[in-house]
This record gives C-alpha cells, sequence and structure tokens, in this order.
C-alpha cells in the first residue's frame, strides 16, 4: 500500500517537472487577467506541448515578479515606472516592452440620470472636487458622488494622467477596490459617477459620451470609435520580458499580437490593436 | 524480542517529541520574523525623501521661497496655488514644468536625435522662467544649473501619524498622512462594538440562563455558523443589502459611509462575543444561582446581581477579542465602507480604514518603493494595535485567575 502511494507521489512529481519544462510564466496585472487566460487556454489547446500558468496580482507584482525573476511575461495596464526600470537596470535584465492590446474607459453615472455627455473639462472638475452638484453640469439638483479605482491601480494612474491631467484625486472620491464594486454601486447610488473598463457596462449603469474638445464633439464609448481611434479615454495594455527570454517566447508573441490573438481581445471586451 | 520492541517504541517516542520541538519552534521562530520583517520595512520609510528616486524639484535661482511644504507643492501641481507669492514668495504666476511638458518648448531638433540636448534645454527653460517650478531627472541637471534644487524634507514619524492627506502615488511629491485611516479605523470599530455588544451580551445570557437545553442546541450551531461565512460573503451581502438600506433610511446621497461597515463588522463578530461570554456566564457555579434564588432574588436579579458580576472579568476578554477581529477585519469592510481617506467626522461619511488601505493597495505598489513602505508602516501601526488588544485580554485574563484564588 505504501509502496503504492510512493510510486504515486514520484509520478506526479516527475509529471510536474516534465510539464515546467516548455511552461511559460505569466504574472501582473488584473486588468488584464481574463484576457490573458483566454489567451492561455486557446494558446495551450494549439501546443499541447506548452504549459502556461497565469496568476493576477497587479501591475506591481509583475513587474516586481520579472525583476526577481519569478515570472518570465510581467503584464501591465500602465508602462513601467522610472524606478522599475532603474532596478531593472541595475539587476543587468534588459526589457522588451510589447503592446498587446487596448482598453478604453467608459464614464458611467446611474441609469436615471439625465446627464448623457461630459466634456474631458468637467469630469477633471467633479473628480478634483470642484464641481460637487449634478446641476452645474445641466442634470437634476443631486450631489455627485465619484467613484474612483484605488491608488494603486492602474486604471487610477491612466485616468489621472489621460482626464485630469495629472491633478491629484480629491480626497472625498469613493476608492474601490474592485472594478466591478464600481459598477455595483454607481448601479444603486443615484447621483454616482465611475470610470470602468469597457468591458464591464452593463445594463444597470450607462456610459457618457464624453468631448475632448471642449464640447465641439461629443464621442459615445463604442468598440468601432474605439478601434479607430476617436474615442479619446484609451489605454495601451503592456507585456514585458527579459531581452533574452525573446526567442522562447516569440512564437506565443506572434500568435497573440496576429489575427487569431486579436480575435481573442476583441472576445473578451478590450480593444484590438489597429490591424496593419 | 520484547526488550527490542521496547526499543522501538522508546525510539518512536523520542522522534515524536523531537518533532513537536521542531515544530514550535518553526513557529515562534516564523512569527519572529515576520514581526522582524514587518518592522524593517516600514521603519525604512522614515529616511526616504518623498519623492521619486533620481528626481528633483528645482526653482530659478531667483525665486525665494524655498521652503515649501509637501502640501504646498502638491497645491502647486494641482494648480491650486497659481502664484509665487500665496507661499510667501514674490509676486510671479507659477508656471508647473514636467519632463513630459518638453515637447511644449522646444522642437524635436532643438531637443537632438537621442534627447543629448535635453539638460542644456532644461537649463535654458529655467533660466529664462523665473516663476518656473520644474519637477526633473537629476541627471538631466548640467554642472552649472542656473536653477536652484528645492530642499526635500525626509518622511518623518510625526509627519505620517498627523498627516491628513493621504496620495501616496502623488507626483511630483508622495503625500502620506495616515490619520484619516486611523481615525476611520477607529471609528468603524467603535460603532460595530457599539451595535455588536449589547446584543452579543443579550444573546450570550438568553443562551446561558434563560433559554432551555433545546433552543440552545439549535442555536448555538447557527451561530457558530455565522463564524465560518467567509468574510467576502459578508462583504458582498453588505454591498448588495446593507448599503442600499443605510442610504434610503438616512436618505444619503452614497450608502457607503462608516455605519454600514459598522453594521457588517457587527454580525461579524456577534459569534466571536456570544460563545466566549456564554463561555464565560457558564462558569457560574450553580450552587451560587441556586443560592440566590433560595435567598427569594428572581431570575432577572439573580442573572444581574450574581452570575454576571461573577464572570465579568470573562465577558471582557470576549468583548477585547471581538475589538481585536474588528481592527483586523479586511475585506468586508473595504467592500462597504467606500474608501474615501477623509476626516471624519460622522458614522454617514465614507471613511477608510488601515486594513482595507493595505489590502487594496498593495498589489500595485512598486517593490521597495515608497509606497510600498508606508504600506508596511501602516501595517506596524495595526500590529501595535492589534498587540495592545492582546496584551489586554492577557492581563485580564490573568486578573481573573487571581480573583479566582
Amino acid at each position: 500500500m505504501k509502496k503504492k502511494l510512493l510510486i504515486l507521489v514520484i509520478a506526479v512529481v516527475t509529471m510536474s517537472f516534465t510539464f515546467l519544462a516548455g511552461s511559460i510564466k505569466i504574472k501582473g496585472s488584473d486588468t488584464l487577467l481574463p484576457l490573458v487566460q483566454k489567451w492561455a487556454e486557446a494558446y495551450m489547446k494549439l501546443n499541447p506541448t506548452t504549459s502556461i500558468s497565469v496568476t493576477g496580482g497587479g501591475s506591481g507584482v509583475g513587474i516586481a515578479a520579472l525583476i526577481d525573476g519569478s515570472t518570465d511575461i510581467a503584464t501591465a495596464s500602465r508602462q513601467i515606472k522610472m524606478d522599475e526600470k532603474l532596478k531593472l537596470q541595475e539587476a543587468g535584465k534588459a526589457y522588451v516592452e510589447t503592446i498587446v492590446a487596448y482598453d478604453a474607459l467608459s464614464v458611467i453615472v446611474n441609469p436615471e440620470n439625465t446627464v448623457k455627455k461630459l466634456t474631458r473639462e468637467q469630469l477633471e472638475d467633479i473628480y478634483t472636487g470642484k464641481t460637487t452638484n449634478w446641476k452645474d453640469v445641466g442634470g437634476p439638483d443631486l450631489q455627485i458622488v465619484a467613484y474612483s479605482r484605488e491608488s494603486s491601480s492602474g486604471t487610477y494612474d491612466f485616468f489621472k494622467e489621460h482626464v485630469l491631467k495629472g491633478k491629484n484625486f480629491s480626497s472625498t472620491c469613493l476608492m474601490m477596490a474592485a472594478t466591478a464594486s464600481i459598477v455595483q454601486s454607481v448601479g444603486q447610488t443615484k447621483g454616482a459617477i465611475g470610470y470602468v473598463g469597457m468591458a464591464y457596462v452593463n445594463s444597470t449603469v450607462s456610459d457618457l459620451s464624453v468631448s475632448y474638445d471642449k464640447g465641439v464633439t461629443y464621442i459615445a464609448p463604442t468598440m468601432a470609435n474605439a478601434i479607430n481611434k476617436t474615442y479619446p479615454i484609451i489605454r495601451p495594455l503592456y507585456f514585458y520580458y527579459l531581452k533574452t527570454l525573446a526567442a522562447t517566447l516569440k512564437p506565443a508573441m506572434t500568435w497573440v499580437l496576429g489575427a487569431d490573438g486579436q480575435k481573442i481581445v476583441k472576445e473578451v471586451g478590450y480593444v484590438p490593436l489597429a490591424t496593419k | 524480542m520484547k526488550r527490542r520492541r521496547s526499543l522501538v517504541r522508546r525510539l518512536i517516542e523520542k522522534i515524536i517529541e523531537g518533532a513537536l520541538t521542531i515544530s514550535s519552534t518553526v513557529t515562534s521562530l516564523a512569527v519572529l520574523l515576520i514581526v522582524i520583517f514587518l518592522f524593517k520595512e516600514g521603519f525604512s520609510l522614515f529616511g526616504d525623501k518623498p519623492i521619486e528616486k533620481d528626481f528633483v524639484l528645482a526653482v530659478s535661482k531667483y525665486n525665494n521661497s524655498v521652503d515649501l511644504t509637501s502640501r504646498q507643492i502638491k497645491d502647486i501641481f494641482d494648480k491650486k496655488i497659481v502664484n509665487w507669492k500665496e507661499v510667501g514668495g514674490f509676486d510671479r504666476a507659477i508656471t508647473v514644468f514636467t519632463i513630459n511638458d518638453i515637447g511644449a518648448y522646444f522642437t524635436d531638433a532643438e531637443l537632438g536625435d537621442n534627447l543629448e540636448n535635453l539638460p542644456l534645454r532644461i537649463n535654458q527653460l529655467v533660466a529664462k522662467d523665473t516663476g518656473i517650478i520644474a519637477y526633473i531627472p537629476a541627471k538631466n541637471i548640467v554642472k552649472d544649473f542656473s536653477g536652484k534644487k528645492l530642499k526635500i524634507d525626509n518622511v518623518t514619524l510625526g509627519g505620517f501619524l498627523s498627516g491628513k492627506e493621504w496620495f501616496p502615488t502623488a507626483q511630483p511629491i508622495a503625500q502620506l498622512g495616515v490619520l484619516p485611516m486611523i481615525l476611520g479605523t477607529l471609528l468603524v470599530c467603535i460603532g460595530a462594538i457599539l451595535l455588536a455588544l449589547p446584543l452579543g451580551l443579550a444573546t450570550a445570557i438568553y443562551m446561558s440562563e434563560v433559554a432551555n437545553q433545546r433552543v440552545r442546541n439549535i442555536l448555538k450551531p447557527v451561530i457558530e455558523l455565522l463564524a465560518g461565512i467567509p468574510s467576502v460573503v459578508y462583504g458582498f451581502f453588505g454591498l448588495v443589502i446593507i448599503v442600499p438600506l443605510v442610504q434610503h433610511t438616512f436618505n444619503l446621497p452614497v450608502g457607503e459611509t462608516a455605519l454600514a461597515g459598522s453594521i457588517v463588522l457587527a454580525i461579524m463578530v456577534l459569534p466571536t462575543i456570544i460563545t466566549i461570554s456564554e463561555d464565560a456566564l457558564r462558569t457560574t457555579p450553580n450552587a451560587m444561582r441556586e443560592a440566590s434564588l433560595a435567598l427569594g432574588a428572581t431570575k432577572l436579579q439573580t442573572i444581574i446581581r450574581v452570575v454576571i458580576p461573577h464572570s465579568l472579568l470573562g465577558l471582557t476578554a470576549a468583548v477585547i477579542l471581538g475589538v481585536g477581529r474588528v481592527f483586523g477585519e479586511t475585506m468586508a469592510v473595504l467592500m462597504v465602507t467606500g474608501n474615501a481617506a477623509v476626516m471624519p467626522h460622522s458614522f454617514l461619511q465614507p471613511i477608510r480604514t488601515i486594513t482595507a488601505t493595505i489590502a487594496a493597495e498593495l498589489g500595485e505598489a512598486p517593490q521597495g518603493g515608497l509606497h510600498y513602505k508606508a504600506l508596511f508602516a501602516l501595517g506596524c501601526i495595526l500590529f501595535v494595535i492589534t498587540l495592545i488588544t492582546n496584551l489586554l485580554v492577557e492581563w485580564v485574563s490573568s486578573k481573573r485567575k487571581v480573583a479566582k484564588n
């Protein structure tokens, strides 16, 4: 009995080691997680000898793992930061940065809200705390409740850079740990406004058209507008890996950036790279 | 044969003993290492500058307001302060410059193909515009720089504990003030204890003194089941049920408030308070109850005058353990309190707790960076709070032993 158990254990251990031999470890952004999982599933179906493990944790976690060598690919919803670059440099590791897809952010409000469009300047005033009532932007007399992602999320950084032009969010913004909580809260709070990845928008909230030219043209957050880049709030999603692994990862990267990989991007609700 | 068997038995005994010793040593070591690690990472924050590594803030050398607080720098970059005279300097409009703005001042040709002229151009810019404040990489500063670098103060323990603004990723100067979070944590916990205490003690008294055996047999497992529900489930329940309830009851613009957090936490901490205080109540010897009844006291009088005073120390321990649980709870609070880092002044506003901050932000904080260290320092504060509660429990239960003897 014991002998049999021992044999079984040995077999399992050896098997897992053989799997590890042809394996790719991917770690990083939670935004990219659903997409990378789909990619991994599809790619493993095509190449049964390759095993891919995907874990989330955040863009910072992914890049930290790349620095200490515990992952092959780091995924990030923001560009690598200066101090992270310096750390990679110190470790003597050259890296490759690849944009694998785009993510469009929708600005959402409660469906009962009559406001259907805002300019970037109005959004900035709302999130920096200058505008606090919907009547100031053409809506009902209702206090604005601004929802934001956590300060460490890549989505937060992007929104701050791109919509607030680098200004800080007001302290009174409600910081939610997950995108799904923002959708849930905006759906049940009348005066709420939030920003989420386009893929997360559902019928419990309504999305706003946004103008980046002071109110001349308002662009609705649709997939078509995102692909042709007329919709302004759109951000790149990155893969980071070491140059030494570039040759090993090349087939996988080619597939991801090719037609098959980009088709999955669209299915998951992100914006594919423009076809050349 | 017999001798050999006893030898084997003794050997096995020795091995098991050794294993027990090793495992206890490993556990204690692990705990010790974690604490050392926590404090080492947390305290390395003090002595760091709240500016990104290898970046400097520079102003024109004619500028006489060089002692800016980190708060003022943030307001300048948020364009809330637009003239130097507002911070005690000369009357000149402030020009905010970060390295990304360089394209607005110089053409690509002027900067050079590999940005080799960048340091020179920055120097020109700082020399030309006396109202400038520039946030630039230190390596792009030429030798005879025409501006002066702003002195950035280190993060101090006092500033960390008393600061009112939490912008750990703000550029150029991170704002690391944890006072709103400490107060928010205390507010939610006090609220939760105020709600859970009367309810929990009443239930414990009912179960131990009033209920008959059959009711108790049903109630006890049900209450213990409450303790087994994962906190994410409580959080979700709170977000979907309690938050809208609070919002509609008090007619608030937003339901994610300290009160919602307190209610969810109160429900979560009930099983701890109930089970421990029930156990404490049951330690009252039956002889004392019977003596009280025999003297003509009613059941209620017996409970209030005899049973509760006798188990008072046990009840205190239950309360303190409950408080500890409340302080350490993360997930549920994170989901229902709104996490706005503002100074709390009522139960009906969003607040932010220490645990929620750590849980939400650690994942994306660059490892070893300022933000990462600040979160560890927050962990230290939490550790100290829970340590104090645990010491209180020790102290109370040691008193109980003394009282019994």
